[in-house]
């Protein structure tokens, strides 16, 4: 075999890779999208699910918009504050790289471990229950990493020349971070916010343990009620169900999940170039 | 006419000239200003007169710190936290470096435009509006006037005065400038620093922007850093020439380009190196 021939094949073989990569998204949206739209209907999606595999999933539905979204207004605060800190205030010494280490790592962690610190902190010991404001706390903890990251990025790339002419005309710091730095780091922190979401919409171990139970029958009414989501009705019907019926419900709800998931991902995307036209070319 | 000869107007325009230049008070004074980074002994015991009303240029190698001079008078080095200084910057009779200062007036007063323009990521309007706002001067109505006269003195109202709520990031680079300009400008500074504001622009630009810095010298005390000789030649009436952190020489920027002192400005000047 000549040299030619053994680097066309290295390159067909590593064509192939990206292809199979490529394909990966659209086999799975698709296969769940055929298994998951013949359960999709009015009923499925306003309904209260009954006997296991029967009714709607409606309050799984606001059960994730809940968590998500709760999860956020906890986090996103803390995430955005943190990250200013140690951008533009933080000496750079031993003190801030292990706070950066300990974020990392947290970003790391494995979630069933965060959900069992959330089981055994937030729900037995400060005894908020299994409840809406124990996953949601919970779930902070895993995005929390992840918007402190994506701030922290954000707000360096922000250039230098701009907090020059602000402090140079004499604003303070304070006000330059508010007037000049956070508005042109803001599309960068909405879109890690927003994968963050998208992150805490998908993961079912911290809510499995600290949420709820997954089928519950009712919308959550406060902040100490037990929350079910997407995940966790899929996770049950898929492991626990024995019925092919059982089975297309946990696609169907996967469905949704994949679609709220979209819209996510799509706003953000939304969200940055909205910014970016704003700001200009630059 | 042979170009050396002197006629009657113009050696009468020359001593008008001198007497402009001496007869101007000094408005920012060097005493024995040392500046160190570190270990890095960026400024070594600068002592010199700024006077108003006039355009100092300050020129040099890259490197010699004549950004670090400029950045001095209004403060902006300790941004850097490993920066020191000993000596004094006087701003009429206030020293600059006394505990008591308030650096926040203190960057008021004293107007900065940077090598590259760095318009903020907003309108035009809230870009010289920025400054006033942060300072409570001025809001309404009155706010809406001070950045038409900003723009007007950075000669930059005819051109913009129509798209004031667009980006100032699609203004071109030359108009970009002298926004910056007019943003310094909004907050009624007495000095103004500029620190090679020409040096990312192309000529027309560039002679807008000297021509521009003519007509400020009326009401500001300008200075000017500069690599580019001839604009130091063109536009400035004081020059210094600072080398590895010294002011090697200072003076009328005619006798320091026609008769230089020492010999390093003069190779300085001659090219000999740069």
């Amino acid at each position: 075999m000549d040299e030619l021939t053994k680097e066309n094949i290295i390159k067909a073989g590593l064509c192939a890779s990206v292809v199979i990569t490529i394909l990966i998204l659209p086999v799975i949206v698709v296969w769940v999208g055929s298994n998951g739209i013949g359960v999709i209907s009015w009923e499925f999606l306003t309904g209260r699910p009954y006997r296991f595999e029967l009714g709607g999933i409606f309050p799984q539905i606001v059960g994730s918009i809940y968590l998500v979204s709760l999860c956020s207004l906890l986090g996103a605060p803390l995430g955005v504050a943190s990250a200013i800190y140690l951008a533009e205030y933080a000496p750079n010494n031993v003190i801030t790289q292990t706070v950066r280490f300990f974020t990392e790592t947290l970003a790391g962690m494995p979630s069933i471990v965060i959900g069992l610190f959330g089981l055994e902190f937030l729900v037995y010991y400060l005894q908020l229950k299994t409840s809406l404001l124990a996953g949601a706390v919970s779930l902070s903890f895993m995005t929390l990493p992840w918007t402190i990251r994506a701030s922290e990025e954000a707000i360096k790339m922000v250039p230098r020349g701009y907090r020059d002419a602000s402090l140079a005309l004499g604003a303070t710091k304070w006000q330059t971070i508010l007037k000049i730095v956070l508005p042109a780091a803001s599309p960068g922190i909405i879109t890690g916010i927003l994968l963050g979401m998208g992150k805490a919409m998908g993961e079912t171990a911290v809510v499995w343990l600290t949420s709820g139970s997954g089928l519950e029958a009712f919308v959550p009414r406060s902040l100490r009620s037990p929350t079910g989501s997407l995940t966790m009705y899929i996770y049950l019907l898929a492991t626990q169900g024995h019925t092919s019926e059982s089975m297309s419900r946990a696609f169907g709800a996967s469905l949704v999940l994949l679609v709220m998931f979209m819209a996510v991902s799509v706003s953000a995307l939304i969200v940055r170039n909205y910014y970016l036209r704003r700001l200009g070319p630059r | 006419m042979n170009g050396n000869e002197i006629t009657p107007g113009q050696a009468m325009q020359d001593v008008f000239e001198e007497f402009r230049i001496d007869g101007a008070v000094n408005k920012v004074v060097f005493r024995d200003f040392n500046l160190w980074y570190g270990e890095n002994h960026v400024l070594k015991d600068i002592s010199v007169e700024i006077k108003s009303n006039i355009i100092t240029s300050i020129m040099g190698p890259s490197g010699c710190g004549k950004s670090t001079f400029l950045r001095a008078i209004d403060r902006m080095n300790d941004i850097i936290p490993e920066c020191r200084t000993s000596g004094q910057v006087f701003i009429d009779e206030d020293n600059v470096y006394a505990e008591d200062v308030d650096v926040y007036e203190l960057r008021k007063r004293v107007g900065m435009v940077f090598q590259k323009p760095n318009p903020f990521p907003q309108s035009v309007y809230d870009n010289v509006a920025y400054g006033v706002r942060i300072h409570g001067m001025a809001n309404g109505r009155e706010l809406d006037e001070a950045v038409e006269r900003s723009l007007r003195m950075a000669a930059l109202w005819d051109e913009v005065s129509d798209r004031l709520d667009e980006s100032a990031l699609t203004l071109s680079g030359g108009q970009q400038q002298r926004l910056c300009i007019a943003r310094a400008l909004a907050v009624e500074p007495e000095i103004l620093l500029m620190d090679e504001p020409c040096s990312a622009l192309d000529p027309i630009a560039t002679a807008k922007i000297e021509t521009l810095m003519r007509s400020l010298q009326e009401k500001y005390t300008v200075v000017l850093v500069t690599h580019n000789l001839q604009q130091a030649a063109r536009v400035s009436d004081m020059t210094a020439f600072m080398y590895i952190g010294e002011v090697v020489e200072f003076g009328r920027t005619k006798d320091l380009f026609e008769n230089p002192e020492k010999e390093l400005t003069e190779n300085y000047i001659t090219g000999k190196f740069g």
